[in-house]
């Protein structure tokens, strides 16, 4: 009994390591020349851009994302499980292909691009497509776990609020999101990391310029470049502010109703 | 007795003697010239297996640094040559060939742009960043366009069209070749390269003159010296010197 109760915890125990090893030594590793590398040009105007992102591609996939979740969710159609496996492509294709793909249906020589007329103005290299490029891959993440959420409530409170004169969307916004906020809190801290990270996307379809379209994720790499030490404090500057964004989530959550830790 | 011997060798699958391997580290802007010398190393060395690692000067210096084994160096910039010879990485570099920096437009915009200075009305340039030497050496070039007549103010006016400061010269090339950059300084054998996807050179005035340097060098303790030796030499052969003029670079006449 208390071997296999230590067979399990070792098991644990040998991922967990392997997953915060690396990011402690790196935070580690940084010493001293942390606070110097601080002021380097590259990081302030990253750290900015990297956090308005994030936060308007976390509203956009809320946003939308919800009502698309709820929608499938309440859905007996058959197709439903199909799109709900195509929504998931985003995840498995390499961020660098995705950043192709937008540049296909978005840049200088697409479609869109011939459809607004000669040199039809197009989203790359601006921030917008910073938040584009963040948001088709990040969006996968809430959806599923909003998806989940929502299909595990009991239909019989929905079928009640209905019969009391709730609208739709009263239902939505007063019945199922307050009963599902854990797993909607959790999709949407997922959908948030996966944002703050994303770099091939970002990098393929808008560009890297500092203050428009260089993410703290391309700062890093811009940084890998020519001084090793300022890319590893620009690294801690990430982790420490996606620690930071994940915990704000999860004391929020905590004290919503209905929420646990 | 001496065949009972020989025979014992062959039947114990030792390998003939001499070299099997060459590994070569080349700065990425050389990869179609080295791919299509490759072809004729191995014709010339049956069984030899030839491997390329190709990718940034600055990159391939990190990996040397960090313990990569190699048997044949090949930089496009002089300051990361030195640098591996100061550390005694590798033994006496020496010039292998040029490549001249060049502007060039994409197919929309290629019919009114015909000098630099018709560039001004561009909105979408791209440069390499400063970070790595195509950056660099753009940076030389422009502080160079600065000290002519109305120099600064086409200066400032490209630059405030910067769109995107790319990390690799192959990544410049690839915005003009998708068309989402209208312009873009970059390494002239790219550019080239490039002319059946429409992109075009624009001539720059003579004093405008940037190159990179290529160098080549042999690693400390190569693991297969004679065959170092024999890919430098088919560098240096006419073949070889064809092969880079043909590309776009500049290479010395051969002695």
């Amino acid at each position: 009994m208390i071997a296999q109760r230590s067979l399990l915890v070792g098991l644990g125990a040998v991922l967990a390591t392997y997953l915060l090893l690396p990011l402690v030594i790196l935070v580690s590793s940084v010493g001293d020349a942390f606070t110097a590398s601080l002021g380097h040009p590259l990081v302030a105007p990253a750290l900015r851009l990297s956090v308005t992102t994030t936060t308007i591609t976390l509203a956009v996939v809320v946003l939308l994302g919800t009502p698309l979740a709820w929608t499938m969710a309440r859905s007996t159609h058959r197709l439903t499980r199909l799109l709900e496996t195509l929504l998931q492509l985003p995840v498995v294709v390499p961020p660098a292909v995705a950043g192709v793909a937008l540049l296909l249906t978005f840049g200088r020589r697409s479609l869109l691009s011939a459809a607004l007329g000669g040199d039809g103005w197009s989203p790359s290299f601006t921030t917008l497509a910073v938040v584009m490029a963040e948001t088709f891959v990040a969006a996968p993440f809430y959806l599923q776990a909003a998806l989940g959420a929502f299909r595990q409530l009991d239909p019989e409170l929905v079928s009640v609020a209905r019969s009391l004169g709730a609208s739709p969307l009263r239902v939505l916004l007063r019945v199922a999101v307050p009963l599902s906020w854990p797993g909607l809190v959790a999709g949407a801290a997922m959908c948030w990391a996966r944002a703050l990270g994303e770099f091939g996307a970002t990098l393929m379809f808008a560009g890297n310029l500092e203050g428009r379209t260089q993410t703290l994720p391309l700062a890093i790499y811009t940084a890998l470049e020519t001084d090793l030490k300022v890319a590893q404090a620009i690294s801690v500057v990430l982790v420490v502010a996606a620690f930071a964004l994940l915990f704000v989530v999860r004391l929020v959550s905590r004290h919503l109703p209905g929420g646990r830790a | 007795m001496l065949r009972l011997v020989l025979l014992l060798l062959i039947a114990s699958g030792c390998k003939p003697p001499g070299e099997r391997e060459l590994v070569v580290f080349a700065a990425a802007s050389v990869k179609e010239v080295f791919t299509e010398l490759g072809g004729d190393f191995r014709r010339q060395h049956p069984g030899v297996t030839l491997t390329f690692n190709f990718a940034g000067t600055q990159e391939l210096r990190t990996q040397l640094e960090l313990g990569a084994t190699a048997d044949v160096v090949v930089s496009a910039d002089t300051r990361h040559m030195d640098a591996l010879s100061a550390q005694g990485l590798v033994q006496a570099p020496r010039p292998l060939a040029r490549n001249r920096l060049v502007f060039a437009v994409s197919k929309e915009v290629a019919h009114r742009v015909a000098r630099l200075e018709d560039a001004r009305t561009l909105e979408r340039i791209v440069l390499a960043a400063p970070e790595v030497p195509l950056g660099l050496y753009t940076r030389t070039l422009l502080d160079q366009a600065r000290a002519g007549p109305s120099g600064a103010e086409l200066v400032d006016t490209l630059e405030r069209h910067v769109v995107s400061k790319e990390l690799s010269s192959r990544q410049v090339l690839a915005r003009l070749v998708l068309g989402e950059a209208q312009a873009a300084f970059l390494y002239r054998t790219d550019a080239l390269g490039a002319a059946d996807a429409g992109v075009v050179l624009v001539p720059l005035p003579d004093a405008l003159t940037v190159t990179a340097e290529y160098s080549i060098a042999v690693t400390r303790s190569p693991a297969h010296p004679t065959l170092a030796a024999a890919w430098r030499s088919l560098l240096d052969s006419s073949t070889g010197r064809a092969a880079f003029r043909h590309a776009g670079f500049d290479v010395e006449p051969a002695p």
